[in-house]
């Protein structure tokens, strides 16, 4: 059966971590702002700004890891803005989160037109490549699959790890999973709320916007309108299916992905039944089906969307 | 109580706290005058005041969370000098040793104890956490106190007793020396309520000294070394607790003589709600019931007793006509209710006094008179021409106020600018006003101070004497036991079947609240309970 053929191919599950890198740093960011009890709709502009400020880096002669450092650093920029409307002023999350990507989408369409007024087709960068481990690239199946992917991949899957270690195992980690639950916790013992919430909103967009770069500086090598397609939104989505858990993160972008790379194989093998939109559809509604699933019994951090004001209980 | 004469003796090298000449105004408000105030070593002093006597503005300068105008706080330190503490600076009455558990704990429910003890006590960017070394100290400190408590578990997982040991533990932890407890008393069982004071005197003998800020006489007649009174934010009055006797505290605490509630004997009317049999499974044993059969009569104040979270809400639900029965039947005057809708419920003369107050019983954002004429918006006295007739609406405000004494700048006023008490005043108001045959009343004086508790009970037992049946759901044994005629207990979603409030042993009702005993006294006229709510 062709189904088990793609299922059991190299180059499906190549494509499957490809395209859950993004989706992994995304979900990560969105966590880990949720986890200090603060919904980060921006999510979607940010993810644009990191994509445009990363690859306009390069493209005038920054190195790669420095745009990767760029993006980094215009994600966190639009997470200030975020925090500081939400966290010490207190504002609506949702309207803030979406003002913020509003701004940062369109500020980052603007400089692009800018700085490239009249270029008919995007300008291309020498973008990251594949890399070629001796020894373990050279492994059947998992050398394609896993060690063949970018070093932007293999810096994602180790950003899981090191999120879990930071929230499970450090004294940081513990003041951000009270923070997001109970904030008088926190202030009762002598830590400051403001500082925890606006640091882990920073440091998550900034995680988001590495899911930006990726996608103009290791799977494509161009900034296009429109590229990033509402994989922020699915971030979002995922963060609950995850239950704000990067392991449970890392499994929930790959599932994604993998619909995501089965659909296109797919659409060769049986294409011609059905229209093409329906096959772009699937991994969503699977997505759809998979939260409902999980989500129902979805235990989300008890202060999050409720602002919290100094001397006031 | 022989320790009590011990402190009066006390040398002032065992002072650890001093208040002097405390004076804090809001505007035209003056919080705090002039409050002189000392703590020594061992001694457990208690804080009584009414709502808005001045006890939580003279512990938030205490705190430093305000600055006093006048006066100043001085703090034994460690070597035993006596120290100014820094006005204004929370973290300095950390650092002095000062603890505090808030009446709302502030916990982080998703954590576990050990987590939430340790939190913010550590350096905060390290790659590791070490338990061994806080583990240690905990133990020690729960042996040498009797504060034991599985600090392994989540803390949502605990229970209300356990997570205030978390907060007292934390405050220990922290090497307090002086204790502030809030109202700690507010949300224990009446045995969690003894255990808690056992640990007091317990820390009080190695040391510590504790503050208890409370506004019921009876427990911190029990605990307390020292009773200082505040009223309208001065101090009214200072005494050993083995010199005090509690009418003399509660004339104190409220500047007046307290009309004490008395239930004037009366003959029991015909059954204006029977339940039978109820069950309403909801998988969670704070939203279920099981096999409970009750009824309420006329002219009778039927006592629910219970810790909260034991099927309430339920109950209440069921009873408002918001929720309806998996099994069992609800008679109405003897008519089987089928269809269960609220609006029906209210109009067959059933009213409720919701137990949330601020959150169910009215809505801020309203004027007062609005709220009062909320729930009969759709009577044609209060319409012209299908529309409001808002004249009609303050006219019948305007009487409520001046009836039922809501202290409020008028019937145009929001009604979130009112107090607890006032809120509660106001609710009664419109509840009583359209002179129910039920009323539901959930926990109608929890929070109140006693001059407003007073007022509600006075209200509930006057409409007993109309001829309505009222149920009461209640956690306060004091207030069961003096306005109920009959009592019946909840626990896990099982009601035990009524008995008469004289015939009950107090302790025993304690017990049958923590669901430890079951005692079965003969249903007295409870003529139409046929099968009782048995228990397993």
């Amino acid at each position: 059966m062709e189904i088990i053929d793609i299922l059991l191919a190299a180059s499906f599950w190549e494509a499957a971590i490809r395209i859950a890198t993004p989706l992994i740093f995304g979900v990560l960011g969105a966590l880990v702002c949720e986890r200090a009890g603060v919904l980060n709709l921006g999510i979607e502009g940010i993810f644009t700004a990191g994509a445009m400020a990363g690859w306009m880096a390069v493209w005038l002669g920054a190195g790669l890891w420095a745009g990767v450092l760029v993006a980094a650093l215009a994600g966190a920029f639009f997470g200030l803005i975020h925090a500081i409307l939400t966290v010490p002023l207190g504002l609506s999350q949702h309207v803030s989160g979406i003002g913020v990507t509003l701004l940062a989408t369109s500020l980052s369409y603007f400089t692009y037109r800018t700085a490239l007024p009249d270029v008919s087709s995007p300008p291309r960068i020498e973008p990251f490549r594949p890399l070629d481990i001796p020894f373990l690239s050279d492994l059947p199946f998992i050398g394609q699959a896993l060690f063949s992917q970018t070093a932007m991949t293999m810096l994602a899957l180790v950003l899981v790890f090191v999120t879990g270690w930071v929230l499970y195992r450090t004294p940081l980690g513990l003041a951000i999973r009270a923070v997001g639950d109970n904030p008088s916790s926190v202030e009762a013992q002598g830590l400051s709320v403001y500082g925890l919430r606006i640091g882990a909103v920073v440091v998550g967009s900034s995680l988001m916007a590495l899911g930006g770069a990726f996608l103009t500086m290791s799977a494509f090598d161009a900034f296009f309108f429109g590229m990033i397609n509402g994989r922020g939104w699915v971030c979002i989505a995922l963060t609950v299916f995850a239950s704000w858990r990067p392991g449970k993160a890392l499994i929930g972008a790959l599932l994604f992905g993998a619909f995501d790379a089965f659909q296109v194989r797919l659409q060769t093998e049986v294409g011609a039944f059905l229209p093409s939109q329906v096959f772009l559809m699937m991994p969503y509604i699977l997505s759809i089906i998979a939260l409902i699933v999980v989500a129902r019994k979805a235990d989300y951090p008890k202060a999050l969307l409720v602002p919290w004001f100094k001397g006031q209980r | 109580m022989s320790s009590a004469a011990q402190t009066s003796q006390q040398t002032s090298q065992d002072l650890l706290l001093a208040l002097a000449g405390i004076t804090k105004r809001f505007g035209p408000l003056i919080a705090n005058d002039a409050i002189d105030l000392t703590v020594h070593k061992g001694e457990i002093v208690a804080l009584l005041g009414e709502n808005g006597a001045g006890k939580t503005t003279l512990m938030n300068i205490l705190f430093g969370h305000y600055v006093a105008d006048e006066g100043t706080v001085t703090v034994a330190a460690r070597d035993g000098n006596l120290e100014q503490l820094e006005p204004g600076a929370p973290q300095a009455a950390l650092d002095a040793g000062i603890g505090m558990v808030h009446q709302h704990f502030t916990l982080a429910e998703n954590l576990t104890g050990l987590d939430n003890i340790v939190l913010g006590t550590e350096p905060i960017f390290r790659l590791r956490r070490d338990r061994t070394k806080a583990r240690a100290k905990l133990a020690e400190l729960m042996a040498g106190s009797g504060l034991n408590v599985d600090l392994d578990q989540p803390v949502h997982k605990l229970t209300v007793g356990e997570k205030q040991r978390v907060e007292i533990l934390k405050a220990l932890y922290r090497d307090a020396r002086l204790l502030v407890l809030d109202e700690p008393t507010a949300v224990l069982t009446p045995q969690e309520a003894d255990s808690l004071f056992a640990v007091l005197r317990k820390l009080a003998q190695n040391g510590l000294a504790v503050i208890i800020i409370a506004h019921k006489l009876a427990e911190v007649l029990a605990v307390s070394h020292r009773i200082a009174v505040l009223r309208g934010g001065k101090k009214v009055g200072e005494m050993m607790t083995s010199d005090a006797d509690h009418r003399s505290i509660a004339e104190l605490m409220v500047g007046r003589e307290v009309p004490v509630s008395r239930r004037i004997a009366r003959e029991p009317g015909q059954p204006v709600l029977t339940l039978s049999d109820v069950t309403i499974d909801r998988g969670d044993s704070r939203r279920s019931l099981h096999g409970v059969s009750i009824t309420a009569h006329e002219g009778e104040i039927l006592g629910i007793a219970g810790v909260s979270g034991n099927g309430q809400a339920a109950l209440a639900q069921l009873i408002a006509g918001l929720d309806k029965p998996d099994h069992g039947s609800v008679e109405i005057f003897g008519q089987k209710v089928e269809k269960f809708d609220a609006h029906q419920f209210a109009q067959n003369g059933i009213a409720r006094i919701p137990e949330d107050r601020h959150h169910d019983g009215m809505v801020g954002s309203m004027t007062v008179a609005e709220n009062i004429a909320i729930e009969d918006v759709r009577n044609a006295g209060y319409q012209k021409f299908g529309f409001l007739d808002f004249e009609a609406i303050r006219k019948r405000a305007e009487h409520a106020i001046t009836d039922y004494d809501v202290r409020c700048p008028g019937p145009d006023a929001p009604a979130r600018l009112l107090s607890g008490g006032n809120i509660q005043k106001l609710i009664l108001a419109r509840v009583l006003e359209k002179s129910p045959k039920l009323i539901l009343a959930n926990q109608p004086s929890r929070g109140l101070d006693v001059g407003a508790q007073s007022e509600v009970h006075r209200r509930l037992l006057e409409a007993r004497q109309n001829g309505a049946a009222v149920i009461l759901i209640s956690e306060d044994l004091d207030e069961l036991l003096t306005i109920s005629d009959q009592i019946a207990v909840i626990h896990a979603g099982h009601i035990t079947p009524a008995m008469a409030t004289d015939t009950i042993d107090r302790s025993e009702l304690g017990l049958m609240m923590a669901g430890q005993k079951k005692t079965h006294h003969a249903p007295t006229n409870q003529k139409t309970t046929t099968h009782s709510g048995e228990t397993a």
